[in-house]
């Protein structure tokens, strides 16, 4: 963080959130007890089954899904390319068709598949509901995006898919919303609800036509080779359990406080605040100022004590845009993404609403605006 | 046709050059921008949705770079 008196307000929830407690307390406990290869038939090797086992279970009850349909991968972008490219090869032949505004490990893993027809979305970033185009193997959306906030129609889609399955990438919301009733595989990353990094949830729903794209082994979970991280797997699961049990509290108090940071911001002349403004991620708001450069804006917010995030790209080093504020013709500029930790108060939402016009404005008279 | 030159400028300097040159336009006239940087495709567009201009269209100046032809409207 940036130097001086300013507190240091994390704000980037939605890259990744703070170890939730209550992970903590089980990541330590199974660090000692789950340290041991699961498929072993001795003492530490039981006590690390069983570690995992609950780990399953209880992932499965926050996710409401069957045991048997949870898969731990090394991280959300393994899930996804796994989910979507096995449900791929599971069609046999046809092409993937996807939103616009699909994360980067989908768009990567289509073009792994060799390519896919990407869907347009309004200026919401919300896809049309339609039935997926003819060839289609299948059909990837995202239950919400990861850098506005839109939720998909999910369960509108798979009324109208006709059979082709749907992939749903549910990294930004999964914890923080229910899973939407429709998808026949999803993928979910731990560190985005207060997990550890390195644990990603692979879900497939019983009798899915999935089949594994990559090597496989002779371990415990079929869908997914290697050894497993049973006590971050453990811990995942304990952060998930506590975020649902406290969903209904903090997404309505995450969902008032970015009304209230929607409502300043909006005031603010040349600014193009983004996405839907009620069916969305209850933490996250995303806008663009006129004439900024949104690496600046960042670095000046970093040095006031806020950290958010940025879809600009006016850098030598990232010279691309973000396609999801270009597909849904938001200006890319000047972008900054907040998303709110569990523990976001009003005084800081306040405390950010007085100094941001200050900052834009300072930043523009630089540029001779 | 006024031509602004914004070859190798990043964001968000050809929008800035697009809004001073648009304001020296009579209402009707129309001004060109002449940008390689990626975010002006998009921008461009952004900023006449935000400041109520009209956006004409795209094509490309004679050495390929993309061109971007604003009409001032209000």
């Amino acid at each position: 963080m940036g130097s001086g008196a300013s507190p240091a307000i994390y704000w980037d929830a939605a890259s990744s959130e703070p170890l939730h407690p209550a992970a903590r307390a089980a990541y330590l406990a199974a660090l000692d007890q789950g340290y041991a290869d699961p498929r072993r038939l001795h003492r530490a090797g039981r006590s690390a089954r069983l570690l995992l086992d609950n780990a399953r279970a209880a992932l499965a009850e926050a996710l409401e899904v069957r045991p048997d349909e949870v898969s731990f991968t090394a991280s959300g972008t393994a899930a996804v390319h796994l989910g979507l490219l096995g449900l791929h090869r599971g069609a046999r032949g046809g092409s993937i068709a996807h939103t616009a505004v699909e994360h980067s490990a989908v768009l990567h893993a289509v073009d792994w598949a060799g390519g896919g027809t990407a869907l347009p979305v309004d200026a919401q970033g919300r896809v049309r509901i339609a039935p997926p185009p003819p060839g289609t193997s299948v059909l990837a959306v995202q239950s919400a995006n990861h850098e506005v906030g839109t939720t998909q129609p999910v369960p509108d889609l798979a009324g109208v898919a006709g059979g082709v399955p749907l992939f749903v990438d549910a990294c930004a919301s999964a914890g923080r919303l229910p899973l939407p009733e429709g998808w026949a595989v999803a993928a979910a990353s731990a560190h985005k609800w207060g997990g550890p990094a390195g644990v990603g949830v692979l879900l497939v729903r019983k009798g899915a036509r999935w089949r594994h794209p990559f090597p496989v082994d002779e371990r415990i979970d079929e869908r997914v080779p290697g050894f497993e991280n049973v006590p971050a797997a453990l811990a995942a699961a304990a952060a998930l359990q506590a975020v649902v049990a406290e969903r209904e509290e903090v997404g309505a108090r995450q969902h008032a406080l970015i009304d209230r940071l929607r409502s300043g911001v909006s005031a603010m002349p040349d600014v193009d605040v983004v996405g839907d403004p009620t069916d969305r991620l209850p933490h996250l708001l995303t806008f663009s100022c006129l004439y900024v450069d949104g690496e600046s804006l960042v670095t000046e917010l970093d040095r006031l004590g806020f950290g958010v995030a940025s879809g600009s790209a006016c850098t030598a080093s990232t010279l691309t845009p973000s396609h999801v504020l270009a597909a849904m013709g938001a200006l890319t500029h000047g972008n900054v993404r907040v998303s709110l930790t569990r523990d976001t108060t009003a005084a800081e939402v306040d405390a950010f609403l007085d100094v941001l016009p200050g900052v834009v404005e300072r930043l523009r008279a630089e540029v001779g605006h | 046709m006024i031509e602004v030159d914004c070859r190798g400028k990043p964001c968000p300097l050809p929008v800035i050059a697009l809004a001073a040159a648009v304001s020296d336009l009579a209402v009707g006239d129309v001004v060109s921008v002449v940008a390689d940087d990626p975010a002006a495709a998009v921008d461009v567009q952004a900023w006449c949705r935000m400041k109520a201009q009209e956006y004409v269209g795209a094509d490309t100046a004679e050495d390929g770079t993309p061109r971007y032809v604003v009409r001032r409207v209000s």
